[in-house]
This record gives structure tokens, sequence and C-alpha cells, in this order.
């Protein structure tokens, strides 16, 4: 309603207008909806008219894979060296030679990487920060699993660099060229962010094979995003008096850029290359369907043989890690945010950087003793322990004793819920929806953000997959506003009680860097596969944005605004719902699209656990490595994504020059 | 309004300043807004305020003609939104003029090339900005050494000068300090300094102390007065401050809504102001430390002197021993010879605010 009036006021047309063409429109699409038998073709796409982009793409890659297997050849040749050095360096040993005259130079030991965690979380964060990133790793080396995380871990250290330079370039690119950011960059970076994962591995796998290099390309492909966005932020934000000053010192475009800009923006760069780690970490697990290996692959092995403990293992592995690069990476960002303070300078190297040369000298010294002690080379199976069976025994107990309550939620779940809303989502007329859609991008935007809208919707509809469509939008749907309903009270509470913002952050603040894979775990152990395993799994990951964006959208509210209620006379409620809720409703509602965005990504990794919609099909096509379905499939999961964040983009644009 | 003050200015009795023109500019237009540079060549460089609102157009700077000459110390000024900061970057060719010219030592810089604007900007012109504009990731040296090191200096020889200019902005002890680490005063010391360590001819001032607490503001003031007595430096200074104008201006050009509405001393503002925009600043000035013994001043008619005193001499300089003497005192030229005199009376009756027509220029 409040957009309807927003919008009327914006077009000049009174809210009576809209309100007939919004009834108009609905009992068209009802009429349509009850006709449904004889509006076949309205409500279902005939098959016959079903374009072939499927077998257009797969002609397309078919081509690619066997004209420039030259390409791939050398790509995968080049960028193997560095990612086979990391790999033998972390994880496996250097083997020179064959046969008999082998030499094997070990890999660094366990002993030395966890020195080096430890020493630099001190350096950039002090002893508790040191304890934390030092601990985790010798958590990862107790538990067992220190070989897979540094499997992972390398990958990761070759991709991130490139990821970066990759961004930093492409953002540059795009803030000297306001053409390429509107018409390449931006596009590029929307499709790139909303193509689920796995539509990244289907092509990397045509082109490279089941190996780690293709899941390091991929994995460099996703993560570069922030990067790009990160590197047109800072550059833009850099004020205008120092752009000014490095003109009037006689810098030339390239001194400017390199020795003014970038340096200026050094701390929102460094905040891109915490979420390039991030993003890098959560794709790298994903990856291990291609051959990635590591901890992914771990967890995939035990969830398709359900052995929960050691899955859930696995994943508290990958928790650990992401925990110590996040917070290492944070520490960094945050101490570039703060500014440099001044130090007495030692011209003695090791004076310098004494942490730095303390962790080479441990790092050298342990893998030589390596060679000598298998303990330092090898964590000693005597001193690993495993929760696994702990685990599974846990999961036993709860099955035994509580299988008939969760059964019972399951199924009236299920019966109650989750199925009568599929049968109208697919039900729905895929003419409808788009006219629908189109019809609110018009009166948000105007009549591109409709045309895109309707086009985008058609385009789901025309390559066949509707059905599948809307099977994604209801779970979707469901679990987003699941999360929403959970997450926005707990952001308004949060804002009002500092006590219980210090305890939502810190929880919100880790489910967040936790990649998508370690969601499904625990739930898959209770509620086994499904679609009700889906929704949960969906709704835990997605609730990170509904909760943040609610809390800071009330925090930020002007102090003197909320004086000028309390003067006027405002109780507490009528302040709360008057003055700080209108307010912070734009900043709810763009936490409502991020919700939604992340629900969508993690729908359809849920495609794991048995879910029937698009992410099931690119799964199918990843398995099958039929490019053109996989492709097609994963478009129009993007779509699904544009298409949701355009319209509430618009929506949110449109409150806040009303608000001003 | 050019000949206007030029006018006002030989009416005053100021002698010609026959100092070189350093930077001049010649009916300077910046408009923002689609089509602008074909709007105004059309009109041939003239057009009125409705006209540039006509053709939906926001006309920051708007005929501007102005010239400073070399050593003086030349303020714009102008509250916010009058075009002050857009006409001196018009001037450093930061901003591109919609028309006109700009010149320096009498060449067009509007024409010059790239490269060779790069050039002047490198060794003739200095700039210290309103919110300092230091490099956050430099120390005070690394910065104040930053524009040498651009230039393609050697690492010993920029910060030897360098050090040189922190010296001189009294800075030593705080070389290996980082901008944040500093108070507001010291990071513009910081700013002066790297400004400085080009040895610019021309030293643009873009409202270098309105980010500082007033206390600081002044002894800023004072640092800037006792950097430009040694370095005799051609100045271009921002303020929307016009106390602050007051104290440091040898001539003063106020700005309102892109234009320049009058140009002269201050003396000659407090005196003749051109509008009553200009008035409305000069009210509440303290006239006695702004007007002269030539503005006061009046034929001889033939009575004993107290004291003699220059024609440039402020009022309130002598203000106290001319009451006390009780007698008028000679306004001599630099050859000892009485060209006038001030009376006690007319002193009185400028601090006590009373104006008699005809008691001032």
């Amino acid at each position: 309603m409040t957009a309807t009036a927003s919008a009327s006021e914006a077009r000049g047309r009174p809210v009576q207008v809209w309100l007939l063409v919004w009834t108009l429109a609905l009992a068209i699409v009802l009429v349509t909806f009850l006709l449904q038998d004889s509006l076949l073709w309205a409500v279902n796409y005939p098959d016959s008219a079903v374009v072939p982009v499927a077998d257009w793409v797969s002609a397309l890659m078919r081509w690619i894979k066997s004209n420039l297997s030259w390409l791939t050849r050398s790509i995968t040749a080049v960028l193997g060296v560095p990612l086979d050095f990391a790999l033998n360096l972390l994880a496996k040993n250097f083997k020179f030679g064959h046969g008999a005259d082998t030499v094997i130079l070990p890999r660094l030991s366990w002993v030395g990487v966890c020195a080096a965690a430890f020493l630099a979380g001190h350096a950039v964060g002090r002893r508790k920060l040191g304890m934390l990133v030092g601990g985790c790793f010798l958590y990862i080396a107790l538990f067992g699993q220190w070989t897979s995380a540094m499997l992972t871990l390398a990958l990761i250290s070759i991709a991130v660099p490139f990821c970066i330079v990759t961004g930093l370039f492409a953002g540059i690119w795009a803030w000297r060229k306001p053409w390429a950011e509107r018409l390449i960059i931006s596009p590029a970076l929307d499709l790139m962010q909303t193509i689920p994962t796995f539509a990244y591995l289907i092509p990397m796998l045509l082109l490279f094979g089941n190996s780690p290099v293709s899941a390091m390309i991929a994995t460099a492909i996703f993560a570069t995003p922030p990067m790009v966005r990160a590197t047109m932020l800072g550059l833009s934000r850099v004020p205008s008096e120092i752009d000014d000053f490095s003109e009037m010192a006689g810098c030339t475009a390239r001194q400017k850029l390199w020795r003014v800009l970038l340096p200026s923006a050094r701390p929102t760069l460094m905040v891109g290359v915490n979420q390039v780690i991030m993003l890098a970490l959560n794709m790298v697990i994903i990856a291990s369907m291609i051959g990635a290996g590591g901890l992914g692959y771990d967890v995939l092995l035990a969830l398709r043989a359900l052995k929960v403990g050691e899955a859930m293992e696995a994943g508290l592995a990958i928790v650990a890690l992401a925990i110590a690069l996040d917070r290492l990476s944070q520490a960094i960002a945050h101490n570039n945010a703060k500014g440099h303070v001044h130090q007495e300078t030692n011209p003695v190297f090791w004076r310098r950087y004494p942490n730095l040369t303390l962790a080479i000298a441990i790092l050298v010294v342990t893998t030589l003793l390596g060679l000598f002690v298998p303990a330092f080379a090898a964590v000693p199976k005597a001193i690993t322990f495993t929760t696994a069976p702990l685990w599974k025994a846990a999961v036993n107990w709860v099955t035994i004793n509580f299988f008939d309550v969760i059964e019972a939620f399951r199924v009236a779940l299920i019966l109650n819920v989750l199925n009568p809303v599929r049968a109208f989502c697919e039900g729905f007329p895929w003419l409808g929806a788009v006219f629908l859609l189109g019809l609110a991008g018009y009166q948000l935007s105007g009549l591109r953000l409709a045309a895109l809208v309707a086009g985008l919707t058609a385009f789901c509809a025309v390559t066949g997959l509707w059905e599948k469509t809307m099977a994604t939008v209801y779970l979707c749907g469901i679990s987003a506003f699941i999360a929403c309903l959970i997450g926005i009270p707990i952001g308004l509470m949060a804002s009002r009680s500092d006590r219980l913002e210090k305890i939502v952050t810190p929880v919100i603040d880790t489910l967040q860097v936790l990649p998508s894979f370690c969601f499904i775990i625990p739930v898959v152990m209770l509620f086994r596969v499904g679609d009700v395993t889906a929704m949960i799994a969906t709704v835990a990951f997605a609730v990170v944005p509904a909760i943040r964006y609610t809390n800071h959208g009330i925090r930020q509210v002007p102090p003197a605004l909320i004086e000028a209620a309390k003067v006027s006379g405002c109780t507490p409620s009528q302040t709360f719902f008057r003055v700080q809720l209108p307010l912070a409703l734009p900043e709810i509602m763009l936490g409502v699209n991020q919700t939604i965005l992340m629900a969508l990504a993690m729908i359809i990794i849920c495609a794991m656990v048995g879910t029937r919609d698009l992410g099931q099909e690119v799964f199918i096509a990843l398995s099958k490595a039929d490019s053109g379905r996989g492709i097609v499939a994963g478009l129009a999961i993007a779509f699904i994504g544009i298409v949701a964040d355009r319209l509430f983009n618009a929506w949110t644009a449109k409150a806040r020059a009303r608000l001003g | 309004m050019t000949d206007r003050t030029e006018q006002g200015a030989d009416a005053a009795g100021t002698p010609k300043d026959a100092r070189p023109i350093k930077l001049a500019c010649r009916n300077v237009w910046k408009l923002f807004g689609s089509n602008a540079a074909n709007f105004i060549r059309e009109r041939d460089g003239k057009a009125s305020m409705a006209e540039v609102a006509a053709a939906g157009l926001v006309g920051a700077v708007r005929a501007v003609d102005l010239e400073i000459r070399q050593g003086e110390i030349f303020i714009i000024m102008g509250l916010s939104g009058s075009g002050k900061s857009t006409l001196v970057r018009c001037m450093s060719r930061l901003v591109e003029p919609t028309h006109g010219k700009v010149e320096f030592e009498g060449k067009d810089l509007l024409k010059i090339s790239d490269a060779a604007l790069i050039e002047l900007r490198r060794h003739r012109m200095g700039m210290v900005f309103q919110n300092f504009a230091l490099l956050p990731h430099l120390n005070v040296l690394e910065n104040i050494a930053f524009p040498l090191s651009i230039q393609g200096q050697d690492r010993p020889t920029r910060e030897a000068r360098a050090r040189e200019v922190i010296d001189l902005v009294g800075l030593r002890g705080r070389e290996q300090f980082y901008p944040r680490e500093l108070s507001g005063g010291q990071q513009q010391r910081v700013g002066i300094a790297r400004s400085l360590a080009t040895k610019p001819e021309i030293w643009f001032l873009d409202e270098p102390f309105s980010a500082l607490d007033p206390l600081i503001r002044r002894e800023m003031q004072d640092e800037l007065m006792r950097l430009q007595t040694m370095l005799h430096k051609t100045i271009v200074f921002i303020t929307h401050d016009f106390d602050e104008a007051i104290r440091l201006a040898d001539r003063i050009a106020i700005m309102k809504d892109g234009e320049v509405i009058q140009i002269g001393t201050p003396e000659e503002l407090v005196v003749d102001p051109a509008t009553d925009y200009v008035a409305e600043f000069t009210r509440d000035v303290d006239r006695a430390k702004v007007i002269s013994a030539r503005g006061l001043m009046r034929a001889c008619d033939g009575s004993d002197h107290g004291g003699t005193v220059a024609p440039d001499a402020k009022i309130a300089s002598f203000s106290a021993s001319i009451v006390a003497a009780g007698k008028p005192f000679a306004v001599v030229n630099g050859t000892g010879k009485p060209i006038g005199e001030v009376t006690p009376q007319a002193v009185i009756d400028l601090l006590a605010g009373i104006d008699r027509s005809g008691a001032g220029a």
C-alpha cells in the first residue's frame, strides 16, 4: 500500500487509479488460474514453443571444447604450476624424479604452520587473536583434518591473489570508464553474484576437467566480484581534495592512481579482500565436486554415505578454518581503517619484523625436524581424537527418543504449509506472473524496469523451466519469509537493548562466515533429506541480513529525531512505531532483499538434500556434465534473483527519496 | 565592477601598484549544465543571471575579471555557494572554465598542453586544502617529500628539502608521525610545508584554516604572515571569514552568486562598500584597525602638529597617542614631507562610530 501511495505521488496519479489497475490485474490472473483447463497455454508454457536455448549452449560449449582445447590446456598448465607448488608446500610433499631416485622434500610441518598462524594473529591483533587463530589451526590438526584443510587452504591461497589482482584492475577500469561500468562490469557483477555456485562448476568441468585447477578457476571467478566492487567504491570515496592535491602536485595519471588514490582507498580495499577470502573458502568447499578435494570433499563423501559424524567433523574443521581466516583478514582491514601509527624503524630486518622472522624460523626448523622426527611431519595418530562416534551417538539418541516428535513436525509442515504453497506456485500461470511482475516494475520505476523484469521472467518460461522455476520460488519464498519472521523481530529487539546486541552480534558474525555447506549437515542429521531440511538450512543461512539490517536501520535513526519525538510527548511505543520504524524501513527492506538473495543461493545448494527445483536441475546437469541444461537452469536462477533484487531496490530507492 | 573599484583605488590615493601581474582572470565563466559552452559562446561571453537560469544552467562562476600581482596576498571571500572554490579551481585548472582566459604571467593557462600543465604545477604552483588532503599512508616526512618524489627526485635530495620546510613550519621531531596522530593545526602545518616544498611562485590556499578551532586559526594566521614576510609568495587565499580576510589581505575580492562584486583593499571595502551586501560584511569591522592615516587625512590648516605618522599607518596604531596629545598629527610621506594631517576629533569620531559626512574618503 505504501508503495502504491508513493508511486502515485511521484507519477502524479491518484492512488485510486493504481488500486483499480491492481484489482483488475489480479482479477484477470485469478480468472486465468481458475480456468486453467481451457487456458492451458497461459498456465503451462506449451512444450512445442520451448526455445532450445540449452541445446544452443551445449553446442557452443562443444565447439569451444573441440576448437579451443589448446587454450584450455595451456591455461591448465600455467595455473597448475603455482597451484601444485602450494599444494605440495602445504598438504602433499614435493617429489622430484621417479622410481628409486625419488627425492622427497617434506611439506611444511603442522607444528610450524600452527605457530605461524598464532604469530600472524599476534602481529595484527595481539595475543587474543593469536590464540584464536592458532587455536583454530591446532583444532584442525588435533581432529585429524590437517591434510584436507591444507589442501583447501592451498587452493584459497592461490585463488585469492588472482581474485585481488583481477578485481583491482576490473574495478579501476570501471571507475575510469563510466560506460564500461554501466554496460559491462555492473551487469556482469550482478549476474556473477546471482548465478548459483553449482552453475559455475559445469563449464569449468567441461573445459578444464575434474581437477584442482578447474576448481581453482571456478573459485577465482566466483570470488572476484566483491574486489571489483570494493575497488570501485574505494576509489570513488577518496576525498575530492586528495584528488585535487594529486593534480596540483603534478602527478601523471598513473602516479595519481597508484601512489595517491589506491593507497588512500586501502581500508575499503581490505574489506574487499576479506570478502574475497570468505567467498573463496565457500566456493572451494563446493568446488570439491569438480576435484578440489580437501574438506569439502570429505563433507560431500560423508553426506553421500549419510555418515553424519564424519560430515559434522569435517564441517566443523571448515568452520574453524573460516573463523581463523575471517578474523585474521578482518583484523588487518580494521588496522588499515584505523590508520598508521609511527614507530621506531630499525634497519635490521629481524628487529623490524620480529613476528615474520620468528614465523619463518619456526617453519624452517620444524619442517627440517620433520625429516627426522615423524611427529613433526604429520600429526601423530596418538594425539588426534575424533568426535564422529559422539555425534553419531547423539543423533541416534535424538532419533530414537524424539523420532515421533520430529517426524510429526516434519509431516505437519509438509502437509499443511509446504505442499499447498507448492501446488499454488507450480500452478501459477506463467503469463500472469510475467504480467504482474511487469506491472510492479512499471509502477516502481517505469518502462525500462518493467521490460527487464518481464523479459527475465519470460526467459524462465520460454526455456521450458517454468514449473521448476516456480518450485524454486516457492521454497525460496517460504524460507525467506520465515527467515524474516524470525530475523526482523530479533533485529528489533537487539536495536532496543545493548545487552542483547552484544549477544546477537558475535552469533550472526559467525553464522555469516560459515560456508553454506555447513548449514546442511546438522539439519540433515535430524530431518533427513527433503524440502523441510532444505527450508530449515536455508532459514538458518538467510536469517543474518534480516537481523543485521533491522538492527542497524533502527539504530541509525538520528538521535535528534528521537529527542524531538520525546519532547513532543511521544510514548516509547509511539516513538518506536511512528518515528523509528518508518525511518528504518528502507534499510530493513534492504535486509529483506539480502535475505531473499541468500535464501536463493542456499536453496540451490540444498539440491544435495533432494529438492525438486532448478537447483536439482543444475545438480543433475553437473553429474551428467550437460553444460546447456546446467547453464540455462543457472541463468534462470540468476534471473529470479535479479528480478527480486531490482524490484526491491526500486521500491527502497523510492521510499528513500520520499524520506529525503 | 572592476572599473569602479579601480577608480575607487585612485580616489583613495593609493599609489598604482607597479608589481607585475602574476595571474589574471579575463571574463572567466564556469557554467554547469548541458551545452553550457555553446550557450556562453553564442552570447559572446555575456549573459545575465536570468538568462543563465532560463537556459537551465547553473552559473558557478560568472564573468570574473581580476588581476593578481606578484607578491600580494589576494583574498577571495564569499559565503558558501558563492563560487569562490570553483573560481580558485578554475585558476589552477583543476576545473576547466567554460569560457574566458586564465593568464599565468600573460600566457593563457587554458591553452597549454597537459604536459606543460603538469610541469607548471610541479614547480610553480602550490596548494593548501581545507581538510588538509594529507595522504593517510605516508608519515609527515614522506607526505612533505611526496610532490618532490613525484618529480623523480632521489630520496636524499627530497628528504633534505622536506626537512628544511619541516623546520620552517616548526614540525621538527614529528617527521615519523602519521597524519592521524597529529592535531588539526599540526596537520595543516604539514599541508603548508608540503605545498612549499616545491618552492612554488603562486600559492593557492583554499580555506586553509576553516576546519580549525578559533584559537588555532588565529595562531595559523600569524604563522602565515610570518612565512609570507620571509617568502614573498603570490598568494590566492580563499575564505568565508571576513575578519580573516581583513587580517591577512592586501586586496580582497568579494564574491556572491558566482560574481565578483567588489575588489579592493580592506580599507576601500570598509570605507566605500560597493553594495549593501558588502556593507553588511564591513559593518562590524573594527574600523580603526583597517582605516589608515591617509583615509582620515585632510589638508593641513596650519595648526600645530603633535607628531607625525606614515600615510599607511592604521588609526589604531596611533589613536591613543593622538588623543593624549590633543593636537593633529602630520601625515608625512617617505621623504618626510607633510601631505596632510589627522585631527584628534576625526580619530575620536571614527572610534565612536560617528559618521560626519566628508570625514571618510
